[in-house]
């Protein structure tokens, strides 16, 4: 029978558009799966930044590789309902960022994204703090530019939100 | 009166279409590569607010989003006029959003407590983006409102002429009493508290001086309709490609 976790199995193979190291489950965008009484399946996902381009792929990712799984009916839903914070990217995910040479948001534990937090960021290279906030606009809207001191190379980050 | 909610959410969602497409014109011309990519990213971030906000018309009963802000002209607009005036130059551009989006995070962290749900969440949502946008304000206004004296001149001076303008915000409508009061939002006047306490705590740690508000006569206007000259031909060009072909992707 079909169960929830085997679709969250299944959708590990849909990774962000753009970071083909993190999966949409790790990255936190899945916030729901639902096996419907007649066989279908039902997924909410929700956007890292509420301009994020790449929602519509993400979608289409998620219902192709259902479908190819043999999945009959595949809604999705892009909802605020359960709005995406960084504390959302699981270990995996953190892992998945770093491997892309990606530095990972601190966590917030529900706390305030204060001036501090948003400057903060360890080098994905030689893990120093040592590093300084360069502009918090980076090439795409989930990243921030740094400067590691000791490396004195530029780094992205994934911003913490 | 229009309905309090809708009458709200148009000025909300045109502000931020309007300057958003205001701040995407740096793209390519900004005076350093980040600024260029600052101004893009926050103009996307701006479009994407509109959007959310659009949305929320389109459940009320208004037209699609796109119908909605590309086939309305400048007298249908509720932005203040801040939002629609040219780029101009950079300093005028950075004064502008530090103006702009110290009121938008205030009014966003206010609407996360609206008693109208859908618009919570949305500000949830948009209040954590704003608070980048509000950052990368603070920090070029204190690096140029402290650096050399033509910077602190041009800064001072692009602060002086975009005041009156930024007043203008919180013109109200006659929707005012009602939307206080049925909670959708703190109002105006509040708002332009909170603000003024932002931005003077921001500008006491720079050369520059604030002006007394009391003194200034706000621009007002937008909020009814009444636009410069320049908002019709951004209309235009924004508008050029769903004009000539509506179902066309790009």
């Amino acid at each position: 029978m079909l169960t929830q976790a085997q679709i969250l199995d299944w959708l590990q193979a849909v990774t962000d558009p753009e970071i083909p190291t993190i999966s949409l489950v790790d990255l936190g965008v899945i916030r729901e799966v639902r096996v419907e009484e007649d066989g279908g399946v039902y997924v909410r996902l929700t956007p890292t930044f509420a301009g994020c381009p790449a929602m519509d792929y993400m979608r289409r990712d998620v219902e192709t590789t259902l479908k190819a799984h043999g999945i009959p009916r595949v809604t999705t839903e892009i909802s605020l309902r359960d709005p995406w914070t960084s504390d959302m990217v699981t270990d995996r995910g953190r892992e998945g960022l770093r491997r892309h040479g990606l530095a990972t948001p601190p966590k917030l534990n529900g706390g305030l994204l204060d001036l501090d937090i948003l400057e903060y960021a360890e080098c994905p290279r030689c893990h120093t703090t040592n590093t300084e906030l360069r502009t918090p606009f980076g090439a795409t809207l989930c990243r921030a530019v740094h400067y590691c001191h000791d490396c004195r190379q530029i780094f992205e980050q994934f911003k913490p939100i | 009166m229009m309905d309090p909610k809708l009458d709200l959410l148009y000025r909300l969602a045109d502000d931020q279409l309007i300057l958003g497409h205001r701040n995407s014109e740096w793209n390519g011309l900004g005076p350093i590569l980040e600024e260029d990519i600052a101004f893009s990213s926050m103009a996307q971030d701006k479009l994407g607010h509109s959007l959310q906000l659009y949305m929320l018309l389109h459940e009320l009963g208004e037209a699609e989003p796109d119908t909605v802000a590309f086939t309305r002209n400048a007298p249908q607009f509720h932005c203040c006029q801040l939002t629609e005036l040219p780029i101009g130059e950079y300093d005028f551009s950075l004064i502008r959003h530090f103006l702009f989006d110290h009121a938008e995070l205030l009014r966003f962290e206010a609407l996360a407590n609206s008693s109208y749900e859908p618009l919570a969440l949305v500000a949830r949502k948009v209040k954590g983006e704003l608070k980048y946008h509000v950052l990368h304000a603070n920090t070029w206004v204190k690096r140029l409102g402290t650096a050399t004296e033509e910077a602190i001149t041009r800064m001072q001076a692009a602060l002086e002429f975009t005041l009156p303008y930024a007043l203008g915000i919180f013109e109200t409508t006659d929707a005012e009493n009602e939307i206080i009061s049925s909670g959708l939002f703190i109002g105006e006047k509040e708002l332009q508290r909170r603000w003024e306490a932002s931005i003077s705590k921001v500008l006491a740690q720079t050369a520059l001086t604030l002006p007394d508000l009391r003194l200034l006569t706000p621009v007002a206007g937008g909020r009814h309709g009444q636009h410069t000259e320049h908002l019709q031909p951004l209309l235009d060009e924004m508008a050029e490609v769903f004009r000539l072909d509506p179902t066309a992707d790009w």
